[in-house]
């Protein structure tokens, strides 16, 4: 069914296209990602929407996979640019300073940024807000605990990941005031032994959900062998551990790749730092599995319209932090710039930032 | 950390070690040898890869376990080509052999990134699994982990109480002599590391077919670097292995719980405990040993006389 959409999605563009650039010339767009492309994590998500533009007519596009942040990405983005592609995806927070410095010497090139917030006349930076996914998910683990334990295998602190994990937090504690989110660093984002040995710690102290930051499905495995519920995230985890998988915040990067490459070849494409949410259909909720109640779901899915809706109140005060001190007062909703900046964990969070 | 929360600890310890104690013991046979073969890193790799994919084909574990032995024993005949066929530096050899297996593996297992298989799941042992405390830890593991109980077992009575263990030790440490009582060294030499390597694999195998489920790049992430230097700790001795691999499980185990728990002591500092414990171990052993546990050709080439 799922396919089908695609499909329809992916003719009507080619329709569309095909009306409105008749005779112009073929765009070269290329993709950088750090992971490999199998992984059912990140960079699969990505390779999604590169999938999508590649099957528009007059879109020719290339992707490198595996890539090193550092010099190995400044690499290859050289070597890009220098083939004269038009625009550039580079989808991970490390290739930030690469990309700024390749940008500088081409400034007919378009290179787009994930995830970080640096820019230039040329670079602009795009992200999602993914937590708003996490806080669903949140609720659905939030309801399924019984022992109120819930188990986050993290992976750098770093505010991305934090901001999920307060959001995460923020939706258990919605419906769940007692429960407690308990947070596992592995300082690693797809390494599946480590990640699922963290997660065996997080169910040796009674957790009776888990749920992750990292690509790979490593948490998940741990989660259904021993018979406790799991959350995923990227994509839809399910095929890894279909009697533990609640539901998944998940990326859909179609619409906006195809947006952009729109804009670029319309000559309409300015730098500037795009946050689109659940309301653009760039971040959603995986289907839920058989396990959780419809009384749940209708929950879920009732906030998941307030937020499409443009109510997103997920980071509205009284907000504490772990110590009880209150970081966001009664009645303000929190700007973007304290969710992109953010390095404290909020109340009901066990574990450190450091 | 209360005693509930032992139990499991110390059966991840196992888990988490065993890995390590089959690339551990193949390097033991290796260097018994007089070979040093660093290419433990990408050995268990290629290991790794070769089983995944004999398992998802033949859709039979064990088939894949014999695979991953096979691919680990194949990538270490270039070590052996090069330091006893051709006599070249050991040291750049096993070095290159990393980088080549690593390589080798993340370019070949692209196609198979993630897929999954049943592999080897855990299955208690009857009767063994109802000892109080020994059971829970020890018993209630899956197959390989049993099979890595008796692998120590096995490389002690083949180094010390078979003729052909007795002579691979000589060659270690002495080849001239093993040729002058008409023995030859390269065919020992060549039977040491080609056990080592499937050793190494069988390893790389279990990451791939029993600790996960599933295959991708960088899957050994550094274990075959402590394998090599466990052997040190290890004083070349299977059994001390054993010790070796157990403690760095558990105490990468440890710290993982630790978190768990609500500790406020930083993540960094705690994932580094198992590499640093590794480098305390080490500098212990080579204060204690100096170099006599060594075999005394170690990393030498054998030149025939003509």
């Amino acid at each position: 069914m799922r396919r089908l959409l695609w499909v329809g999605l992916c003719l009507g563009f080619v329709a569309l296209i095909g009306i409105s650039s008749a005779g112009a010339k073929d765009i070269q767009v290329g993709f950088i990602y750090v992971s490999p492309v199998g992984d059912a994590g990140w960079s699969y998500a990505h390779e999604q929407g590169r999938q999508a533009l590649a099957a528009l007519p007059g879109v020719k596009t290339a992707f490198v996979e595996d890539v090193a942040e550092g010099p190995d990405s400044e690499r290859v983005m050289l070597n890009m640019a220098r083939k004269g592609y038009d625009l550039i995806f580079a989808t991970s927070y490390g290739y930030m300073d690469s990309m700024l410095k390749v940008a500088g010497q081409f400034p007919k090139t378009v290179f787009m940024h994930c995830s970080g917030y640096k820019l230039a006349p040329n670079m602009g930076n795009y992200f999602g807000r993914i937590y708003q996914a996490r806080y669903l998910t949140g609720m659905v683990a939030g309801s399924m605990t019984q022992s109120r334990q819930i188990g986050y295998v993290a992976a750098f602190p770093i505010p991305e990941v934090i901001r999920g994990i307060n959001a995460f937090t923020l939706g258990v504690r919605a419906v769940n005031p007692e429960a407690q989110v308990r947070v596992v660093w592995t300082k690693t984002w797809y390494d599946p032994a480590t990640e699922k040995e963290a997660a065996k710690s997080l169910l040796d102290v009674n957790c009776d959900v888990i749920t992750q930051h990292q690509d790979s499905p490593g948490p998940q495995e741990a989660a259904q062998e021993r018979g406790a519920y799991s959350v995923g995230y990227n994509t839809d985890m399910t095929a890894f551990a279909p009697k533990s998988h609640l539901t998944a915040a998940i990326w859909n990067w179609t619409p906006f790749y195809t947006e952009v490459v729109q804009s670029v070849r319309n000559g309409t494409w300015k730098s500037a730092s795009t946050w689109p949410g659940m309301e653009k259909g760039l971040v959603d909720l995986a289907p839920f599995g058989p396990m959780v109640p419809e009384a749940v779901r209708a929950r879920v899915e009732a906030e998941k319209a307030r937020i499409i809706g443009g109510e997103d109140r997920i980071f509205s005060g009284p907000i504490k932090d772990q110590q009880g001190n209150l970081k966001i007062a009664a009645g303000e909703l929190a700007p973007d710039e304290v969710l992109l900046g953010m390095t404290w964990f909020v109340e009901g969070v066990v574990g450190t930032t450091e | 950390m209360n005693a509930e929360m032992i139990l499991p600890l110390l059966a991840a310890a196992v888990q988490t070690g065993t890995p390590i104690l089959y690339a551990t013991l193949g390097e033991i046979v290796t260097e018994r040898s007089g070979i040093l073969n660093l290419g433990v890193e990408g050995i268990m790799m290629v290991g790794a890869l070769a089983a995944y994919v004999c398992a998802l084909a033949t859709g039979s574990a064990w088939l894949g376990f014999a695979a991953g032995a096979a691919g680990g024993a194949l990538l270490a005949a270039i070590h052996g080509l090069v330091c006893i066929g051709f006599r070249g530096n050991q040291v750049v050899s096993g070095l290159a052999l990393t980088i080549l297996g690593t390589g080798l593996a993340n370019f070949l297992g692209v196609a198979y990134i993630g897929q999954s298989i049943p592999g080897f799941q855990r299955a208690a042992l009857p009767l063994l699994e109802g000892i109080p405390f020994l059971g829970p830890v020890f018993f209630r593991q899956d197959a390989l982990v049993y099979l890595s109980y008796l692998a120590p077992l096995a490389v002690w009575a083949a180094l010390a109480r078979t003729t052909w263990g007795l002579n691979l030790r000589a060659v270690g440490e002495a080849p001239e002599a093993v040729e002058a009582a008409g023995l030859s060294v390269s065919r020992l030499r060549w039977s040491a590391v080609l056990i080592g390597g499937a050793f190494m694999g069988a390893g790389g195998a279990y990451l791939s077919l029993a600790y996960t489920h599933l295959w991708t790049t960088g899957l050994v992430a550094g274990r075959g670097w402590i394998a090599v230097a466990l052997v040190i700790f290890a004083a070349w001795h299977p059994h001390r292995a054993v010790v070796g691999a157990y403690l760095f499980g558990g105490v990468m185990a440890f710290q993982f719980r630790l978190q768990a728990l609500g500790t406020h002591l930083p993540s960094s500092l705690l994932l580094m405990l198992p590499y640093a414990l590794t480098i305390i171990v080490l500098v212990a052993a080579g204060l204690r040993l100096r170099s006599q546990a060594a075999p005394a050709a170690l990393g030498v080439n054998h030149e025939p006389p003509d």
